[in-house]
């Protein structure tokens, strides 16, 4: 080049990597949790004080490498002079917090949530889900005794309802078991008779006028449906989805930025969605199948997992997992190959990996048949 | 942002709706035919275009407004005007209960079925109107009309597309309103009382019944925008300082101090700043918002702009309630007025400082009532709310520091302005300043809105409204709404304030009083109330997600219950039954058989202890007020109330 005031120069070449440039030290915040002191830095979650003082908190929607949702609200604790409970994966540190993570109310409340989701959502393949029941005491099944078995209610029934319950005094206290056992089996033998009869002519009653329920009787509301199985890469099992929101993050601004996926509807009716519940294939889904990847429940699962697990076959503790990199491309993404009887059954990738924080294309995720048929 | 819309596209009638509101397509990137010419080598994306999303709510509203639902093609065709990718739009038609996804018919009645309609039966009204009409009846949670006895939202769709209200509404007329054109007279005016709202008379409603709604010189010969003036001449902070001695507290239910709130946002540092007058006035009970804007517009605008200037905002948004098209037609006229005479605008009154007011119309969700839902749906999102904190002031709608109050507090503010805060605080209790609007409807004799000195007691308020029926005993007093407590006869010498209210464990919430007699059934009301609940739950967080579909199911059976055990044909347990078969399941018969052979008291305890444990996981752990409060009222009657002891939770 002849026109030296538009030739191009090259920075001279730096001999060492530079440092960061120095930004301001954080202010480190005091707190306090379950008694004990600890400072972190501002900014910082209440979960991740916690991890500091190696405090496990529970979660459920929340993901390291995901923006909180805190829509769970299994990771509540209490802050001391707070009217309610404050969910430890995304309240900040404040100075001078005083925060206990297992308080009764704070026991209550995660196992509320458990027992509230159990008794919707089919978790048999979400890991951790059976212990952390066991640990809150959790019992689902509760809900469906109640509402299944309980009052079609005569007056007879209602009667010695109330006569038991005139020995406890206000809501929130439980009934002695003296009354329970007692109450409970007269009230069963007057129930027999006469409030079979009266349950079942309410029902024909309504149900010719307004295919609506029986009075006295109610399903238990749950998400259970058939799969969806609309592609030859992963199934969408939304029987088994909590509403985390975490798949919508991770097609959406969280890492594919593909917005496949929103969540659709209201209350108790929302639900993971493409628009008009198209099937996968009609959506603007690409199958990099990072939605799977943070899914805590199964809802969503490469299809040869499911295909195993339905033919009882699927056995992680036998698989022998191994890092690798990526054969297609220049990027370079950790892959974590699950081998099962000398056959890929799934792919993943670290979720504290830099390159990937485990996300892939689908080709990293799914391509791996040439290598099982060789 | 790689937009995926393919499939369906929207017809001629579509196209226009949306394009009648967001003006013509720029290209073909953006919804237009495709041209090789302009479109062939350029691609436009990126933020400045998909800034437009706040557009989508109202897109939704053009294209449900001329067509009577919003189908794939239009909804394509928006996304392609707005840059939403089409599954988020459908998360977000799909959140708006007066938005259909499925074809209907063009006109539509939305009855209200809710607790003070029930009592003058609104039940029998919607079954009648469900078996002559079928889908074109829609049962609705509180249309806010309770004054009136029973309510009707008709929304007719076409190219000139009619909302009106019929109230009181009776089946012939709801039949009329769906098979003429005709739209009826608007209905009587409001019963406005203010004997008992102090030394100074009525305040808050002093306009009301008295000066012209529709006209600004009207409303300017009745002292109107003298205020605004005066705020002008004295500046922000000396307003705010105002406020702040007055001791307003925010008249919207959470009772937070007007003057911290408006001084918060002043000085947070972040620019632009926002006024959000919230108008969606949804809690069941309350039609104190509606009134005020109906009669006194001008006021809400006058309001709203010292607001703005107080604060240093320059922009403000008034969010309507979907279900009021009037509130909604008056604040557009009265806006439209006073930007004509330069009182909204780049310099409102001459006075240099910019202001203006865009009106956003719900689409049916209680829950956008809840500030930051509220935020969520201007922007065009789903109604959910956010995690607190941040504060609105800090991180309000689009981010920016936000001022929001509540109609009601807003007209306050004028009157304080005009007396000095510190005299007009004399009006009240040492605790709650000034007066409020009471809501008064149920069994009382003359329904209507009430203003009256906080202070005042229950039994005064309802004394004002002619007490109950002749003959009729009080059974129960329900306080602020279904998010509110009930309280029995016993607390009628309670003060109406924010102090005397706490003391009793009570909450005034939005000003609700509802009075239920001794004909009442309010195994009824509370089955109604927990089914509100389950509706409006916005569905994120999961205490209340499914927690308040376990607290209806629980109610359900009770209620049924005390149904067979007392008036054996009733209507009372229908309501709850017909809305709980719209959720996924259906009872099994086998459920049905079990429940009938095997019934135990000890289930029934084993429930009690369910729903008081359900109570206390929906208060502490959810995110925001709905599922914290969704409990409050069925708590409270089972406690307060001497008739449903009998089958109180154990
Ligand atoms: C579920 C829910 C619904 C609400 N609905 C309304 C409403 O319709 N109108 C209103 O002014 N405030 C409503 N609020 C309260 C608002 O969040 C907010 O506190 C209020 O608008 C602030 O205004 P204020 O300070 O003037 O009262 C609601 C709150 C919750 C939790
Ligand atoms: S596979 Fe990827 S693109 Fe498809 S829904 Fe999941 S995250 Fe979105
Ligand atoms: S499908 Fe899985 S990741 Fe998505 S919301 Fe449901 S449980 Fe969460
Ligand atoms: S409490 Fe209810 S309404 Fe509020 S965020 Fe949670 S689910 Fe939504
Ligand atoms: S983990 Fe915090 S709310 Fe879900
Ligand atoms: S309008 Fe029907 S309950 Fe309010």
């Amino acid at each position: 080049m002849s026109h030296d005031d538009i030739a191009f120069h090259l920075p001279p070449a730096p001999r060492d990597i530079p440092a960061a440039p120095a930004g301001p030290a954080p202010t480190m915040v005091p707190l306090t949790i379950d008694g004990r002191a600890v400072e972190v830095p501002s900014g910082a979650t209440l979960i991740d004080a916690c991890a500091a003082l190696d405090i496990t908190v529970p979660t459920l929607c929340y993901l390291k490498t995901l923006t909180p949702v805190n829509a769970c609200r299994m990771c509540v604790v209490e802050v001391e002079g707070a009217r309610v409970l404050a969910p430890a994966c995304s309240r900040q540190v404040e100075p001078g917090m005083v925060v206990k993570t297992r308080s009764p109310r704070v026991n209550l409340s995660r196992k509320m949530v458990l027992e509230l989701l159990g008794s919707s959502v089919d978790l048999s393949t979400a890991p951790g889900l059976a212990e952390m029941m066991a640990e809150y005491d959790a019992r689902p099944e509760r809900f469906h005794q109640s509402l299944t078995s309980a009052p079609s209610v005569s007056s007879a029934a209602l009667a010695s309802e109330s006569a038991s319950s005139a020995s406890s005094a206000a809501l929130g206290e439980s009934a002695s078991s003296a009354a329970l056992g007692d109450s409970a089996s007269s009230a069963s033998s007057v129930a027999l008779g006469d409030s079979a009869s009266s349950a079942s002519s309410v029902a024909l009653a309504s149900s010719a006028s307004s295919a609506s329920l029986a009075a006295g009787s109610v399903s238990v509301a749950s998400v259970a449906q058939p799969v969806k199985v609309d592609n030859d890469l992963y199934v969408r099992d939304y029987g088994k989805c909590i509403l985390c929101y975490k798949c919508v993050e991770a097609c959406g601004t969280d890492a594919q930025h593909t917005f496949a996926i929103a969540v659709a509807g209201r209350g108790f009716n929302a639900h993971i969605s493409t628009e008009l519940d198209v099937p996968l294939p009609d959506s603007a889904c690409v199958y990099c199948g990072n939605c799977i990847a943070v899914c805590p429940t199964g809802a969503l699962m490469a299809t040869p997992e499911f295909e195993l697990r339905k033919a009882g076959e699927w056995r992680p503790e036998t698989q022998a997992v191994t890092d690798t990199i990526c054969p297609y491309c220049g990027v370079g993404c950790t892959l974590t190959v699950h081998v099962q009887d000398q056959q890929i059954v799934k792919v993943t990738s670290p979720f504290d990996n830099d390159v990937t924080r485990g996300n892939l294309c689908v080709k990293g995720r799914f391509g791996f048949e040439y290598v099982n048929r060789t | 942002m790689d937009l995926h819309i393919v499939g369906a596209e929207a017809n001629a009638a579509e196209r226009e709706a949306v394009d009648q509101l967001l003006g013509p397509p720029s290209t073909g990137w953006h919804g237009a035919s495709r041209d090789i010419e302009r479109d062939g080598r350029s691609a436009a994306g990126g933020r400045r275009v998909s800034g437009g999303r706040d557009q989508l709510l109202p897109a939704l509203h053009a294209v449900q407004d001329a067509m009577g639902w919003v189908s794939h093609g239009a909804l394509n065709y928006i996304c392609a005007r707005l840059s939403v990718p089409p599954a988020e739009a459908w998360g977000v038609v799909t959140f708006y209960h007066l938005l259909a996804t499925a074809p209907r018919p063009a006109a539509v009645a939305h009855v209200c079925d809710d607790i003070a309609c029930r009592l003058h039966g609104a039940e029998s009204l919607c079954a009648d109107l469900e078996a002559r009409l079928g889908h074109a009846v829609h049962r609705s949670p509180c249309l806010g009309q309770c004054d009136r006895g029973s309510a009707a939202l008709i929304t007719r769709a076409g190219p000139e597309p009619e909302r009106f209200v019929i109230a009181p509404a009776t089946a012939g007329a709801i039949v009329d309103a769906l098979s003429t054109d005709a739209r009826p007279e608007s209905t009587a005016q409001p019963v406005v009382d203010a004997a008992a709202a102090g030394d100074k008379g009525a305040r808050i409603v002093r306009r009301i019944n008295v000066a012209d709604p529709c006209s600004l010189d009207s409303y300017r010969h009745h002292g109107g925008y003298a205020v605004l003036n005066k705020a002008i001449a004295i500046g922000a902070a000396a307003v705010i300082a105002e406020v702040s001695a007055a001791k307003l507290l925010g008249r919207g239910g959470a009772a937070f101090p007007t003057g911290r709130k408006w001084q918060a946002v002043a000085e947070a540092p972040a620019q632009p700043h926002y006024v959000v007058c919230n108008a969606d006035e949804s809690e069941p009970g309350t039609f104190k918002d509606r009134v005020l804007m109906e009669q006194d517009p001008f006021a809400v605008v006058e309001a709203m702009t010292i607001c703005g200037l107080a604060t240093g905002s320059a922009h403000g948004f008034l969010y309507v309630r979907g279900e009021y098209p009037e509130a909604e037609r008056a604040m557009a006229s009265a806006i439209a007025q006073a930007r004509a005479a330069g009182l909204l605008g780049p310099s409102v009154a001459a006075s240099g400082f910019a202001f203006d007011i865009e009106i956003r119309r719900g689409g049916g969700a209680y829950i956008c009532g809840e500030e930051t839902a509220l935020f969520n749906s201007i922007e065009g999102k789903r109604g959910e709310p956010r995690s607190k904190p941040p504060f609105p002031a800090q991180v309000g709608v689009f981010g920016q520091p936000t001022v929001v109050n509540n109609v009601e507090t807003l007209v306050n503010v004028l009157d304080l302005l005009d007396e000095g805060g510190a005299a007009w605080a004399k009006t009240g209790t040492a605790g709650s300043s000034g007066t409020r609007l009471f809501c008064l409807s149920g069994h009382v004799a003359v329904p209507g809105l009430y203003e009256i000195e906080c202070g005042r007691t229950l039994r005064q308020a309802i004394a004002l409204a002619g007490g109950l029926p002749a003959g009729r005993a009080l059974q129960a007093v329900l306080l602020g709404g279904a998010a509110g407590t009930f309280v029995g006869p016993d607390a009628l010498d309670m003060p109406l304030s924010f102090e005397g209210a706490r003391a009793a464990n009570a909450t005034l919430g939005s000003g609700v009083i509802m009075v239920f007699d001794d004909t009442a059934n309010l195994h009824d009301t509370l089955a109604r109330i927990a089914q509100f609940f389950r509706d409006e739950s916005c569905g994120q967080c999961v205490p209340c997600r499914v927690g308040t579909v376990r607290q209806a199911e629980l109610l359900h059976v009770r209620s049924a219950s005390s149904v067979s055990s007392a008036a054996p044909a009733s209507s009372a347990s229908s309501v709850s039954s017909a809305a709980l078969a719209s959720s996924a399941q259906s009872v099994s018969s086998a459920a049905l058989a079990e429940s009938a052979s095997s019934v135990s008291s000890a289930a029934l305890a084993e429930s009690s202890v369910l729903l008081s444990e359900l109570g206390l996981a929906m208060k502490d752990a959810s995110i925001c007020g709905l599922g914290q409060t969704a409990a409050s009222a069925i708590e409270s009657a089972f406690a307060n109330i001497a008739s449903l002891k009998g089958s109180e939770p154990s």
